[in-house]
């Protein structure tokens, strides 16, 4: 760029004075005097375009926006927080019904048990009674049967030793034989 | 900025580089002086800035929707942007130049990224521009700060938390940079802008002179042009956040 | 603009303008490095400083792009 300067004859064009014949830039364009009073009038419109856009519309209607928004994410919120509350009061109840139901059921079975336990006691002890009535029966007819069958026996061993005696010559007296055998039969 | 480098070109002087050539201020219109109200590729540019702001910020939030449409919800991020900035920088009391700030904001932020868009004109790469802006940030500051505060405005040259004896020497340095500010502060925005846009052209030009081998600098362009995007927004939150950072020496209390 | 001496002198004046650039890397290298440090060490605090970064990365940059500025004078505008 620098030696183009310093060799080539700069023609001055009506573009102005900081651009050369083929178009190039002249030294820095950013110090070229001739351009910044264009450079700053449109700067100062575009700021003041800008700025209009922005305070008057733009910035209020954003604001706005965020403003209702955050309104209505807080009521939400509260909203959210309220159904909240109301479903764990319900949870609670629930609970309550539950545990109020489990005790009065636990109260029934125990009540179930103390009756069925009772009238269970009550025929146990009857039956024990009918067993006991019965087995005291039964022993007395055992006995009576025994009683029965020894004095049978007594006879029979008398009838037999009397014969037995007879049978070997001797005569038999009555009263010595039934002693005699009921000694032997005690022994 | 294309013609002035095609016919460049079209000499055939070998390794033709002219980075500065995008930098031109045209007429749009014939080849006339250009006067301070002739129609020019800065007015063009300017106008399509506006054009895009009325777009995002007007157009897209026409239906003022609760849930918002997608470009409702970029201009409510801006919003947001740049009032969170506002009221953290500058505090409270700021808040009443938030639309002022917006509009420097979303002119810098529009003009540097429309200035990325191959063969368009960057406006904010010209230092007249942005000591326009600088120069008016500073004027702000300075008569709001008068308004507000009077002569205690000056107290923030008068560093009471320094040694007696020190006290006049700070103030002097306090002063200048004071008055330096509008200098960087313009010149940080303009220097960046151009130098990014110089160093594409440049590499551009040697992907015209090399041949084959030009994939090099195109793909280095390609690489610098990802990070002259992050610079466009970079620099555009770097002009508005010195400029409530100055505004808070203006409204707010005391950072010294 | 005296003939060959003085485009000598410029071109060498604009390429050791641009030495400055390397201060202002190293400046912007030496803000992020520390803040990276900081954020570290403790991260839940690193996101309110994001804005101090950003100044700070600024005005380091700002004064790179000063010396970047007269190399671009001397090449174009001397």
């Amino acid at each position: 760029m620098g030696d183009k300067m310093a060799t080539e004859p700069i023609l001055e064009e009506a573009a102005g004075v900081c651009v050369n014949a083929h178009g190039g830039a002249i030294g820095m364009p950013q110090l070229c005097a001739e351009w910044i009073p264009n450079q700053v009038f449109w700067l100062v419109v575009t700021l003041i375009v800008m700025f209009l856009i922005l305070s008057r519309i733009a910035l209020p209607r954003i604001g706005a926006v965020l403003a209702e928004r955050k309104g209505t994410i807080t009521n939400d919120l509260a909203a959210a927080e309220e159904l909240k509350q109301k479903a764990a009061a319900a949870e609670r109840a629930y609970n309550e019904a539950l545990a109020n139901a489990r005790t009065e059921a636990a109260k029934i079975v125990a009540a179930a048990k103390a009756d069925i336990q009772k009238d269970l006691d009550a025929a146990t002890a009857k039956a024990d009674a009918e067993i006991a009535a019965k087995a005291a029966q039964s022993e007395a007819s055992i006995a009576e049967i025994r009683a029965g069958a020894m004095e049978a026996v007594q006879a029979v061993a008398k009838d037999t030793a009397k014969e037995l005696v007879a049978a070997l010559g001797g005569s038999a007296d009555a009263k010595a034989v039934t002693a005699a055998v009921a000694a032997r039969l005690k022994g | 900025m294309a013609t002035g480098t095609e016919e460049h070109a079209a000499e055939g002087s070998g390794l033709a580089i002219h980075p500065m050539d995008q930098f031109i201020v045209k007429p749009l219109f014939g080849d006339g002086p250009v006067h301070w109200y002739t129609v020019t590729n800065v007015t063009l540019w300017m106008a399509i800035s506006i054009v895009v702001l009325l777009g995002l910020f007007v157009l897209a939030t026409r239906h003022r929707g609760i849930i918002p449409s997608r470009l409702q919800s970029v201009a409510e991020l801006f919003y947001g942007f740049i009032h969170n900035m506002v009221e953290e920088v500058t505090g409270h009391e700021g808040a009443k130049f938030f639309p002022y700030v917006m509009t420097l904001f979303m002119f810098i932020f529009l003009a540097n990224m429309l200035g990325l868009i191959p063969m368009s004109f960057t406006t904010t790469s010209h230092i007249a521009v942005t000591a326009v802006l600088a120069v008016t940030v500073f004027l702000t500051v300075t008569l709001v700060g008068l308004y507000r505060k009077g002569i205690g405005f000056l107290g923030m040259f008068w560093v009471s938390s320094a040694p007696l004896v020190l006290r006049p020497v700070l103030a002097v340095i306090e002063v200048i940079s004071y008055f330096v500010r509008p200098l960087s502060h313009s010149i940080r925005l303009g220097g960046n802008l151009m130098a990014g846009h110089a160093v594409i052209k440049v590499f551009a030009g040697f992907a015209g002179a090399m041949g084959v081998a030009s994939v090099v600098p195109i793909a280095a362009i390609a690489a610098i042009y990802g990070l002259e995007t992050l610079v466009a927004a970079v620099q555009a939150y770097v002009f508005t956040i010195l400029t409530c950072v100055y505004l808070r020496d203006a409204v707010g209390e005391a950072h010294h | 603009m005296e003939g060959e001496l003085a485009l000598l002198g410029k071109y060498i004046g604009a390429g050791l303008a641009t030495i400055g650039l390397g201060g202002a890397g190293i400046g912007v290298g030496h803000i992020a490095g520390n803040f990276l440090a900081g954020a570290l060490r403790n991260p839940s605090a690193a996101p309110s400083q994001m804005a101090n970064l950003f100044v700070g990365i600024a005005f380091a940059e700002a004064l790179g792009i000063f010396s970047f500025l007269v190399a671009l004078l001397l090449m174009f505008a001397v």
